[in-house]
């Protein structure tokens, strides 16, 4: 036991002297938090629009100062030619644009009837049937004040309730996946690495040699990248916490011990990758492919599983970051408790033990 | 000129050598392309609905049948119990939960208005907010199936309206495809170029090897440009295969500008994106650190690239750091002469950016490496 804390301060040593690698250990956590929380998000705000007026009246005029108030649009007022148009567009300087035909007001208030025309840019084809959306949405609100206060009959009107999340903050998705994949880029990709490393430099036929049992000395390497991992834990949901406002409406500790579970689901992945590979190049790329690529993928916070072609789905259930992200969003926002949990704990569980005994299995304390 | 001839072909010797990175040059982007935008579908379909009906009325029958009849919805579940479909909720199982008030249709008819509940998972906050609005607005034209029914309507139109009309340029499909294809190619050329020259020159410094190359008499810029120029190569070669092959063959992607404006382009982003890789080279001693200071910045620089959400919507500060990253450009300047068939006048800007990264990037590293330790 003594050899083994020994060894352990070993690793720990390794890590903490590595200035540069502790940036990635620590920073990344903090740097997607920060990301995630602030900068991204996949609402529109003050997207470009031009708008070209040939009415110049008070309809026209009145339903720009609208779209100028709402604030997903930055408007440019400017009568651009065909040609002119469609090169704004190709510069990327515009993302839409409103024509107002003559008469706008006149045919509204004589015919009941004008028309409004919207160009966008379809080159990103989500973000423009949203801004089509907005600017559909606006114009009915116009009418509506046109029409005035008459009510008509037979209303049906639906109340909506947003659940968990009223605001539709963009965290509460992100979150708990950067959890997931944090933890699993720390636990396989540094592990598997810093046990290849000993490896390729030779230092490993020592430790193997020392009177030490060798089982130890792979696991005394995991041990530190467990303890930073529960670091990295903490800071996340600290920083979620504070700085994003999000809320930890579960049991804490069923949240960290269901994580301490995934850490360790990671941990012997990387354990695996290690027995399997001799030179760092290729534990990095196995940890790259094998990883971090489907985590990302098929975690579900990026990419909607339930899009994805079937034998995609398929494969997703075979990521363990796809269950721990279904679990933290469980406990973490919806705040449900274990018996809500159990069938997904269970399988990361069974995951775990299968990796666990792969990799054990084919620990050899001989080098080839 | 000779010395640059020689360190190339031991670079390529080295380069094909290795059946570890061949892979990560061939295979692995490759297979990204393929995968990645079949994954990468944002399109909000197939919302799961649950419906509780307490009223079990013609009304709710009718509108039951329009929503699921609209193409955006799933019927998952049809009940009387609010806590069921709650449950559904949960469980991931629904996104959306219906509440049919009882003695809807009377209501209606009656007293000229009701309610109806509507709930929804928020924790996407995209989904929940298109999924909202699209139940909204089938309700509203169930509303409209209604009143037509109760009342003639006038043949002229009583209300204003104003009837908006929408046209999508450049991609009137709106196939995703055509947006994340460019983008992601992009990426893939970035990564690949980063990571080969940062993790090849450090991987000299940790075997040795490098000090065998400080006691030759190569200069200093015969060393760089030998470890540029192959992984220059490769960069474009994979961006072609991508381009040519997996664009054009699969997705159907054909460029709508020159082709060689592009390449232009592409020759010197890649030179700038190599530059940072022998840069972050320049500062490390080990693989491990390497790669970890590449990652940390290719996260960063790929998450605010606008491949997956748009610069537009970011706050000011995040908009400066997007523009700070030469990924920013090369996505934007791939997307628009793919998908717009934007000229060189419309890249001005992107070109004059670009280049200034090649040269800072490349200064800086030729500054920072050391023959001597």
């Amino acid at each position: 036991m003594k050899q083994f804390i020994i060894f352990i301060r070993k690793e720990f040593k390794h890590v903490f002297r590595d200035r540069k690698t502790l940036l990635m250990l620590f920073g990344l956590p903090i740097v997607q938090i920060v990301l995630f929380g602030f900068a991204l998000t996949n609402e529109i705000n003050n997207s470009k629009m031009v708008v070209l007026d040939y009415a110049h009246d008070k309809g026209s005029q009145e339903l720009i100062a609208k779209l100028e108030a709402s604030r997903y649009f930055e408007i440019e007022k400017n009568l651009l030619s065909d040609k002119q148009l469609e090169a704004a567009f190709r510069e990327g300087k515009i993302k839409t644009a409103v024509i107002f035909p003559p008469n706008f007001y006149h045919d509204l208030m004589h015919t009941n009837k004008t028309q409004l025309q919207v160009i966008a840019d379809g080159t990103d084809p989500n973000t423009a049937t949203t801004l089509v959306n907005y600017i559909q949405t606006i114009t009915g609100q116009y009418q509506q004040q046109v029409m005035g206060q008459t009510k008509l009959p037979y209303r049906i009107v639906p109340e909506l309730r947003m659940l968990y999340n009223p605001e539709l903050k963009g965290a509460y998705n992100y979150v708990p996946g950067v959890m997931a994949l944090v933890l699993m880029l720390v636990c396989v990709m540094m592990t598997s690495i810093s046990i290849v490393r000993e490896k390729e430099l030779g230092t490993m036929e020592i430790l193997l040699v020392s009177p030490f049992k060798p089982l130890l000395v792979i696991l005394s390497k995991a041990v530190p990248y467990l303890i930073v991992s529960l670091v990295n834990l903490a800071v996340i949901l600290l920083l979620s916490v504070f700085a994003l406002g999000l809320p930890v409406n579960g049991s804490v500790v069923l949240l960290v011990s269901v994580s301490t579970l995934y850490i360790i689901t990671a941990l012997s992945m990387g354990l695996l990758i290690s027995t399997t590979t001799a030179s760092q190049q290729t534990a990095m790329l196995l940890s790259l492919m094998g990883m971090l690529l489907p985590t990302m993928l098929f975690a579900g916070f990026m990419f909607p599983i339930e899009n994805m072609p079937l034998p995609l789905q398929v494969i997703s259930n075979i990521v363990p970051a796809k269950w721990y992200y279904i679990i933290v969003k469980r406990i973490m926002i919806k705040g449900l408790g274990f018996a809500s949990v159990w069938k997904e704990v269970t399988i990361l569980f069974v995951m775990t033990m299968l990796l666990l005994g792969i990799s054990l299995k084919k620990f050899k304390i001989r080098l080839a | 000129m000779r010395t640059i001839l020689f360190l190339l072909q031991k670079e390529f010797r080295q380069i094909f050598r290795n059946r570890s990175i061949l892979p990560i040059i061939f295979v692995m982007p490759l297979m990204q392309l393929i995968v990645l935008p079949l994954a990468a579908d944002y399109e909000v379909k197939n919302i799961n609905l649950a419906v509780v009906d307490h009223d079990h009325s013609t009304y709710s029958a009718q509108l039951c049948a329009k929503i699921s009849g609209s193409g955006y919805f799933r019927l998952v579940n049809y009940g009387s119990d609010f806590k069921t479909a709650f449950e559904l909720i949960e469980t991931d199982k629904a996104d959306l939960v219906l509440e049919i008030p009882a003695g809807f249709e009377r209501t209606v008819v009656r007293e000229n208005e009701d309610k109806l509940f509507i709930a929804v998972n928020a924790i996407n906050g995209v989904k929940a907010g298109l999924g909202g609005s699209y139940l909204s607005r089938i309700l509203n034209d169930f509303n409209q199936d209604v009143r037509l029914k109760w009342m003639q309507l006038p043949r002229y139109n009583s209300m204003p309206v104003v009837e908006v009309t929408s046209s999508v340029w450049f991609n009137p499909h709106m196939n995703y495809n055509f947006f994340m294809v460019p983008g992601i190619l992009a990426i893939l050329v970035t990564m690949m170029g980063s990571y080969m020259t940062a993790l090849n020159i450090v991987k000299e410094k940790e075997i040795g090897t490098i000090e065998q190359l400080n006691v030759t008499p190569i200069r200093k810029h015969h060393f760089v440009l030998g470890k540029l120029i192959p992984f220059w190569v490769l960069g474009m070669f994979v961006f072609s295969v991508g381009l040519f092959i997996i664009a054009r063959l699969i997705y159907g992607i054909v460029p709508l500008g020159s082709i060689a404006l592009l390449y232009g382009f592409l020759a010197v982003y890649l030179l700038a994106i190599l530059g940072l890789g022998l840069l972050i080279s320049t500062y490390c001693d080990t693989q491990q650190q390497a790669m970890s200071v590449t990652f940390f910045f290719m996260m960063i620089f790929m998450l605010m690239s606008g491949l997956f959400t748009s610069i537009d919507s970011m706050p000011l500060w995040a908009k400066g750091i997007a523009y700070l990253s030469p990924v920013t450009y090369f996505i934007e300047v791939v997307r628009m002469i793919v998908l717009k068939g934007s000229t060189f006048t419309d890249l001005k800007i992107h070109f004059a950016a670009i280049t200034t990264f090649a040269l800072v990037l490349n200064a800086w590293a030729i500054l920072n490496y050391k023959k001597t330790s």
